[in-house]
Order: C-alpha cells, then structure tokens, then sequence
C-alpha cells in the first residue's frame, strides 16, 4: 500500500478500500523500519498521526465531505511551526521548543484532513544542499545511503523516496525543494513567491523562501499544492489572488502549441554528462508531444548565485537574531552573575552550526554601513536584472526548462568542507527564486554512468504555475511509457534494521 | 563659578533639533492584534508575532498608517505615494525580534512645518520649526533591572522583562535643525512640543501624556559662537518628561555646553539622561562611534501606497488647527492676551474649554483651573491633565457655587477630595458632610459661645473697633468647620454685637 501514488490512496479511502488509520499505520511500520537507515524524521509524531488519522475516518464514516487528500498521509519538514510538535528548523538552538501555534499551512493541512506523519530532517536554519548541516545528523539517499538527499529538505525528499510517505512539505530559498526532489527521483514544486503562506514558516531569508508541495508524481504534487495554497491575510507577502488550477493542469497535461524555452546559460559546461543526456531526451519526448522547443537566453543568470550569497545571508543574519536564548529554545551560560549578553553569545556560540555562522557572518558584513551599497544594494540590482532576463524569456516561450542541478546526488562528506563546490548545486534553481516565479523539478531517469536520478526543471510565470503542471505531467507520462515503470521502482530495496 | 543663562546667550547661538516619539492609540499593536491597553498584568498582551516566536510574520496595522497620514497632513508635510518599512538591527532584550521595525531612506511624510508662539520681551514672537519627516516604528517591550547601583542593565542582578508594550504603535517626528532662536530656544522647544501636543490631540490620534510616556522627546541642542557658520558638537537629552522638562533640559544643557567650551574644553556627542529633581543632564550613551544598525528594507512586509484619493479624504476630514482655535476661543471669551497667554502656559486651555462646555461660565472655569486646580498640581509636581478631576467635575463645582450650595471655601475641599480620589463631587460633598450652613439659627448659637469665650475681642467690636471682626468670624468659621458662609456670619456677628 505505501508504494502507491497519494491519489491512489485517496481513492481507496474514498472506495472504502482502506482506512486512513491503516494508511498511517502502514507509513509509521515503514518508518520504524527503514528509517533508522535514512534517517529523514527528526521526530515521528505516532500518536498524534493515529489520531487525525481515526478523525477522518470517523468523518468519513458520518458521510462528511471530505478535501480530496484527506486521510492521507504527510511527513513535513521541520522549518515549519506545528502546535505543540517539537520544532527544531534543524538547529540545537531550538532543541525542545514546542511552538504554541500552528503555521497556515499546518492549518491548511488540517483543515485538508492530511495525516501529519512527523518533521523531516533539514539542513539547520534551511542552509544548505545536502541535509550535512543538520544538528542531528544527516539524512541518506535511499538510492544510495552514503549519498546525499538533497538539502536543505532532504529529510523530506528522502521519506518519499523510501516510501516512508506519499506526500511532503518543503521550503525552497535557493532550491531546498527541487534539488532534492532532482536527487532523489521525485517531485517538487516551489510555487510563485506568495502563493503559499509563509506564517509559521521560520525564516531564513524572507524575500526568497517559499513553501511548496513534495511528491512522487506531478498529480500528487498538484493535489498538495492546492490544498496549501492561497491568499493569507497573516503573510503580507501572501498574494490576494485565486490560486492557480493546478490540478487540472496535471490531469490534462497538454504541450501541444505551447514553447519550451531552453536556457541557453544552464546547461553545457559543468553539467554531468548523464544529466545532460537525460535533459536532452525529455527535451526530446516534449517535442514528440507536440511543444516546440525554442533557445532562449538569460545573460544575467550568471551573477544569480553571488548577488544569492548576499541577499540570503543578509536577511538570514536578521531573521536568526531573535535566537538570543531570552523567549525559548537552548539557554547557555545562564550561572550566577552571568550577563543577559554573555548568555546570548554563549548561546549562539554553541547553538548554531558553522554553515549559520559563516551566513550570519557574511550578511552582517554585507549590510553594514560602508559596504551596504556595494553588497546587498549590487545585489538587489542583480535581481531585478535576472527578473528583467525572465520577463524578456517569457515574451518568447510559456515556460523555461533546465536540469535541476548539475550532477547527481554526491557522497556524504565531499563536499562539506568546500561551501562553494557546495553551493554550485544550486545554480540552476537560484534565479527562479530571485524572480519570485515558480519552479518544478521531476525525474528525467538515471544517470547512466552512477545509475543516479536526475531532475529535470520546469520554469513558469509568477502566478501561472499550471504551466509547470501541463508540461511536467506530458513529460511524466512518455517517461513512463518509456520505462514502463516509475523510476522509484529501480531503487534499491531498503533493508530493515 | 556657573555660567549665567545671559552669559551664554550673550556669546553663543543654540541649534535645537527635536525628535518626538508619539505613541498611537490604536486598539491594536502595529503589527499583530494584540491589544494596547497601557497597566495590563505584564506579558498578558502578547502573541507569537510580538514576541517574535519562529515563524511568526508582521502584518501592518491599517489604523496605524492612517493616523500617521493625518499627522503628516497636519504637520504640513508631503505624504509619499510609495514608503517602505526597513529593519533596525541590534540586540536587547527587550526588543524580541533583535530589530526594530522602522522606517528609514523611505519615511511615509516628509518636509512640513509648525508654527509656534512665545511671549517674547516686546510681545508675542512667532517661530517656524521645519519638519524633516514623520516616520512610524513600533515601541520595545520594558525592561526592569533589578539589583545594581544604577537601575541599568549594568550591575543589575537579574532584570524582569514585559513584552505587553512591544509593537505598539509609535510615530517618529523629526525637525530639521532649528536655528535662531537664540535665548528663546528653551520656550521655542516647550511651545513646539505643547503646539504638537495639541495638535495630536485635536487629530485623536494618540493620548499624549508626556508622564505615561505616550509622548516622549529627545532634545538634541549644540552651540555655536554668534555668526558662526559651522555647527557645534550636539547633545541628545532623553527621558524629557514634561514640557516644563523640556524647558529646563535645554537652557541646562545650554549652559553646560557653554561652560565646556568657555573652559576650552568640547563637546562630547552622547545620549543623555534628564534628571527632574536636578535639572540636570547625566551622561548616557556616547555616540561618538555611531553605532551600525544596518538597516534594509523590511522583507517581510509589502511597501506602504496610500491611495491619492484617501490621502484626500483624510486632509478633508482633519479639525481646527490648535492655533486658529484658540483665537476663536478668544474671542468668544473675550479673555485678554496675557490671560490668555497663561492658560496655554499652565497647560488648561483644552480643559477651561471642556469645563465651559460643560456649561461653566469661562471666568470661573479659568480662575478654577489656572489658581487651585494649577496649585495643587504643582504641589503634587503632576501634569493637570493627569490629576484625577475632570472638566465635567468643576463645572458641576461651579453650578454649585452659583447656586450657592458651595462657598468657594467649601469648593476647595470638593476639589481636594476629588483629586484625592474620594469619588465624584457629590460623593465628597456627601462623604464628607460639607454644606453651606445657612441656618442662622445654628450661626448665632456658634455666634454666642465665641462672643462668649473672647469677650476683650467682642467688647472691642461694640466699641466700634470693626476690624476685630475678622478674629471672631474666623472663630465661628472654624467652629463650623468652614461650611458657613462668612459674609451671612459678619452680618450676623456685627447685628448681634452692635444692635444691643
């Protein structure tokens, strides 16, 4: 039963095939099997899951209508507040802390009647490309268990991947949800900047992180998305506008007419053979199915990932300055005589990581006076122009494509102690957060030289995320009709503890 | 040896440049819905955006940024059509979110003006103070540091912190630096601060009290040798409590200023701290290295864009310029300028006009509030607004004594035991058992026993000796602890002494 699709659950909790109790209760028995292995949970929430689970049942049983996910269930990344659930964003300086309230998008999923399995484990404060810099150890690539998952929600990519659950939540700043997704053979959306709630979501920079849906195929990933989806009059940010009819766009998934813009800058040198292989003939199957390829350019893309290393850190280094040990979370130092200031130094000292650090480091330096200018204000002049490259794109194409990442999933420890090779994984999946627009990364097949997933990108339009969904569904489809089975179904089989 | 305030004035030029922070009355805080009632049990108005759990997100208060326009729009200023909020970063702990949202290159009003008034030696002078800009911003919680010599941070043993003022609403009022007002600065600075004062409360846009700290100003003063160009190290005086403070800051500062550079010693550029029972400034927090608070536009919150259309709605809508009303009240008073120019001084203008609205005749609602009230006041070192008597209260005083239910005598004690908190005028007048005694029968007897026990003083009377009349009535109005009327007592005492 955990090997199917979430709609596919759904519909057998809609024929009365199952229950959501026995759903769960299969994901929790995945979970305390495989999970030791991956470790993509930093904590199950076994009770409470059962518990939603038998209140569904229970509405269902009473004939209530039901949201069409309800009853199925969800692992959700650990950024995002969830009342009276440990909540940690992957960071000791949180160690403990139960937040007295739900972020919306908690209250979406609830409202939803989705089974909040429990929080996946992330890269701390959301920094970072492979899970490595989490506080509580790394998540493993269910493909390969000394690779990595993907970060910064590779706690999330991973338990789809593992078949731990059907569906997650992620948060994508810089990629956090498509390079994972990419990694790991599945699927993930960060929609339009605004078109999720960011409330209860903890920050780590503002102006760029966005929530979005994980799953293990374009439906599923649709399905989620609305069920998260709009306008919130607690996020200022939140846009007061329909939500996109995305799940329609996955059941009809039609290229026909439409134009893919190849970019021309995110491909070629520095890209993995096998990705580029793999990116080639997807490009390929949306030709047969009737789309028309065309090139286009975005000449400013180069600057994203430095103007990305400025604003990011910037924002991070004010948004993670409420982490003083006053309020919640790890208290240190705190002995007789000891100043309210050595406690907030100690604490900080010992409670982030060194990935926080170096980030809080750098945007305190790049927003002070004297540099403002020639850092975070160049910075912002970079966005627009990267903003300015898309709009230019769009004017020839519906939608922009572009592999994922530039390789495949690469081993625990390579590259920790290199932030910048680190942060080159990001280069394809930077600028659609710096423009605010929505990006979606799906399984385009293995690599073959390592037998690695690879992801494939799809660019749309602020607020035209169905794009995503009408071209990526097409591509899922003679994907699979080409392998015959989903791409999960050559993963390895995970062993039990 | 001190410097004279001539002396320095003789020498040096004073620049001021004043920052007032108005806190808004707004039901709710200026980014969450927590509410703003001032004394609630501490950290009972609070919520996850105000204490700055993770996750938490501003939203902007709408009432807030409606209030601020109408400020702007009073203060003469440009409304802009596009402002932005920006982050003010640096650590306390009482500041949860470790940056204040604020405003910064982008302020919502910008380049307006105040015209004041002072009595000048040859009659009134009229001043205009410019306005740089009319920012919004939301106040930090409150610290208490417990233990410790200073009552600082520093040295405390533990400190106590209550969040319930944190995000509430504030309004920044800058001017630009004001020249020439040479030794009228300290009236120009407190006449500035009263104008705005009044003006805030004509808009309803805030509660004003100075002592609650619902008004604060920050009085920055430098001097600089008379016609000298170059401007001259500032000081920045806080904990300015009171527009007498305001008065008494400045012309203090001035003066240490003056004595500093006399010695050829300088100016240090610092914060510092009012100190009322003194006059005087204690050093604060230098500001020497100007500390680095690295602002940015505030990510989590859309720019502000008033609509043009509303922006007109609300300069339609806004009442009486203070200055223009008070020359009506004027002249529908007929009171004389020095009169006048004494109410606006003692701060009792707006309750004169609420007393006489009241139905109080303006002469007795003005002798009322500008003599005893004022005393007592004074005595109580207590702004009048904040003692417990209303306009409502002394017109009822005033009806009472018309009607001669109350002599002015007894009105005092109404007044006493009003602000002493004993109720409304009737309650004390009821608690306390005061009423005029009229009945002359009661009078004589009292009369009687005086006459009675200072027979030197009476036989004085008889012989046509009057002026020891004050002796004996002064007796009988004690007898009768002063509830007789001491006009129907003397008339009483000189019938009974003389007629026989």
């Amino acid at each position: 039963m955990i090997h199917l699709t979430a709609s596919q659950m759904a519909s057998k909790l809609i024929a009365g095939e199952t229950t959501s109790v026995e759903l769960t209760q299969a994901h929790l028995h995945r979970i305390a099997e495989v999970d030791s292995n991956v470790h993509a949970f930093l904590f199950v929430d076994s009770k409470g899951a059962l518990e939603q689970a038998a209140a569904v049942d229970a509405k269902r049983s009473a004939g209530e209508k039901l949201a069409p996910l309800a009853g199925v269930p969800l692992a959700l990344k650990d950024v995002m507040v969830q009342k009276g659930i440990p909540t940690t964003a992957g960071s000791k300086i949180l160690e403990g802390w139960r937040p007295p309230y739900d972020s919306t998008v908690v209250t979406n999923l609830k409202n939803n009647g989705i089974v909040i399995l429990g929080k996946t484990n992330m890269d701390e404060f959301a920094m970072g490309s492979s899970t490595e810099n989490s506080a509580f150890g790394p998540t493993h690539n269910p493909w390969d268990l000394t690779r990595i998952p993907g970060g910064s929600g590779g706690g999330s990519s991973a338990a789809l991947a593992a078949f731990e659950a059907p569906l997650a939540i992620g948060t994508d700043t810089g990629g956090s949800i498509r390079q994972p997704a990419a990694v790991t053979g599945t699927v993930g959306v960060k929609p339009t900047y605004g078109g999720v709630s960011r409330f209860g979501l903890i920050a780590f920079s503002s102006s760029l992180d966005q929530a979005g849906p994980c799953a293990r195929t374009v439906l599923d990933a649709a399905l989620l998305h609305e069920a998260i989806a709009g306008h919130d009059p607690k996020d200022s940010t939140s846009i007061n506008a329909p939500v996109p009819q995305v799940v329609a766009a996955a059941k009809t998934g039609d290229v026909k007419g439409m134009k893919i813009g190849v970019v021309k800058e995110l491909n070629g040198e520095g890209y993995q053979s096998g990705v580029r292989l793999r990116f080639e003939e997807s490009l390929e199957l949306l030709a047969d199915a009737g789309a028309e390829i065309v090139e286009v350019s975005a000449p400013n893309f180069e600057y994203a990932l430095a103007a990305y290393y400025l604003i990011a850190p910037s924002e991070c280094s004010s948004n993670l300055a409420r982490f003083d040990a006053m309020r919640y979370g790890l208290r240190v130092g705190d002995v007789d005589g000891a100043s309210a200031e050595s406690v907030m130094n100690l604490t900080r000292e010992v409670g982030f990581g060194r990935e926080v650090k170096r980030r809080i480091i750098l945007g305190t330096y790049a927003l002070s006076s004297g540099y403002y200018d020639a850092y975070y204000g160049s910075a912002q002049k970079v966005r627009t122009l990267i903003t300015q490259d898309f709009n230019k794109a769009f004017e020839k194409c519906d939608v922009m494509v572009s592999p994922t990442c530039p390789t495949t999933a690469f081993k625990i420890g390579e590259k920790s102690n290199d932030p910048i090779a680190m942060y080159l994984n990001d280069i394809a999946t930077i600028p659609v957060n710096m423009a605010g627009i929505g990006g979606m990364s799906l399984p385009a097949g293995l690599a073959p030289e390592d037998g690695l997933p690879v992801g494939f990108q799809i660019m749309a339009p602020a607020m035209q995320d169905q794009r995503m969904y009408l071209v990526g569904a097409v591509l899922e489809a003679a994907l699979l009709t080409r392998w015959g089975a989903p791409l999960l179904s050559q993963a390895p089989e995970l062993v039990g503890k | 040896m001190a410097l004279s305030y001539d002396e320095v004035i003789s020498k040096y030029e004073p620049v001021l440049g004043l920052e007032v922070h108005v806190e808004l009355n707004t039901q709710s805080k200026m980014f969450c819905g927590c509410s703003t009632i001032f004394g609630g049990e501490p950290n009972t108005q609070t919520c996850p955006v105000c204490l700055a759990l993770p996750g938490a997100l501003p939203t902007v208060n709408e009432k807030a940024i409606e209030s601020t326009i109408k400020i702007g729009l009073a203060l003469n200023c440009s409304i802009a059509p596009f402002s932005r909020f920006a982050r003010k970063n640096y650590f306390y702990p009482d500041m949860p979110k470790n940056f204040q949202i604020s405003q910064y290159d982008e302020p919502i009003c910008t380049n307006g003006y105040v015209d004041v008034e002072i009595e000048g030696d040859e009659g009134p002078k009229s001043f205009r103070i410019d306005i740089e800009r009319v920012h919004m911003e939301e106040d930090t919680g409150k610290s208490l540091h417990v233990g410790g010599a200073t009552g600082r941070i520093h040295g405390a043993e533990y400190s106590l912190l209550d969040y319930n003022r944190a995000g509430i609403p504030l309004v920044e009022i800058v001017t630009k630096i004001v020249p020439g007002t040479g030794k009228y600065a300290p009236e120009v600075a407190k006449a500035y601060v009263a104008e705005l004062r009044d003006i805030l409360r004509s808009l309803g846009v805030s509660d004003v009290k100075m002592e609650q700290g619902s008004l604060r100003c920050d009085a920055n003063v430098s001097l600089r040798l008379i016609g000298a160009e170059t401007l001259g190290t500032r000081s920045e005086t806080k904990n300015v409590n009171s527009l007498r403070s305001v008065e008494r800051a400045i012309r203090g500062e001035m003066v240490r200023h003056a004595e500093l550079l006399n010695k050829g010693e300088r100016v240090v550029q610092e914060t510092r701290h009012f100190q009322e029972e003194s006059g005087l400034t204690r050093s604060g927090r230098s500001k020497e290295q100007a500390e680095d608070y690295r602002y940015f536009p505030e990510p989590d919150l859309v720019p502000v864009a008033p609509d043009s259309v509303w922006i007109e709605t609300l300069r339609q809508s806004l009442p009486e310029r203070p200055s223009i009303h008070r020359k009506r009240l004027q002249e529908a008073w007929s009171v004389p300028d020095k009169e006048m120019a004494a109410m606006i001084n003692a701060d009792v203008l707006n309750l004169v006009e609420a007393t006489v609205n009241e139905g109080a005749d303006p002469t007795k609602a003005r002798s009322w509030w500008l003599g005893e009230i004022s005393r007592i006041a004074n005595d109580k070192d207590m702004a009048i607004f904040d003692l417990a008597i209303t306009a409502t209260d002394v017109a009822e005083i005033v009806a009472l004594v018309n009607a001669g239910e109350l002599t002015d005598k007894l009105a005092r004690q109404v007044i006493e035991g009003v602000i002493a908190g004993e109720g409304k005028p009737a309650e004390v007048i009821s608690a306390r058992g005061i009423k005029v005694v009229n009945d002359d029968g009661a009078l004589m007897a009292a009369i009687e026993k005086v006459c009675a026990e200072q027979p030197e003083t009476a036989q004085k009377i008889r012989n046509g000796h009057l002026p020891a009349a004050g002796a004996l009535i002064g007796a009988v109005m004690k007898a009768t602890n002063g509830q007789a009327d001491a006009a129907r007592v003397r008339e009483l005492l000189l019938g009974h002494l003389l007629q026989r």
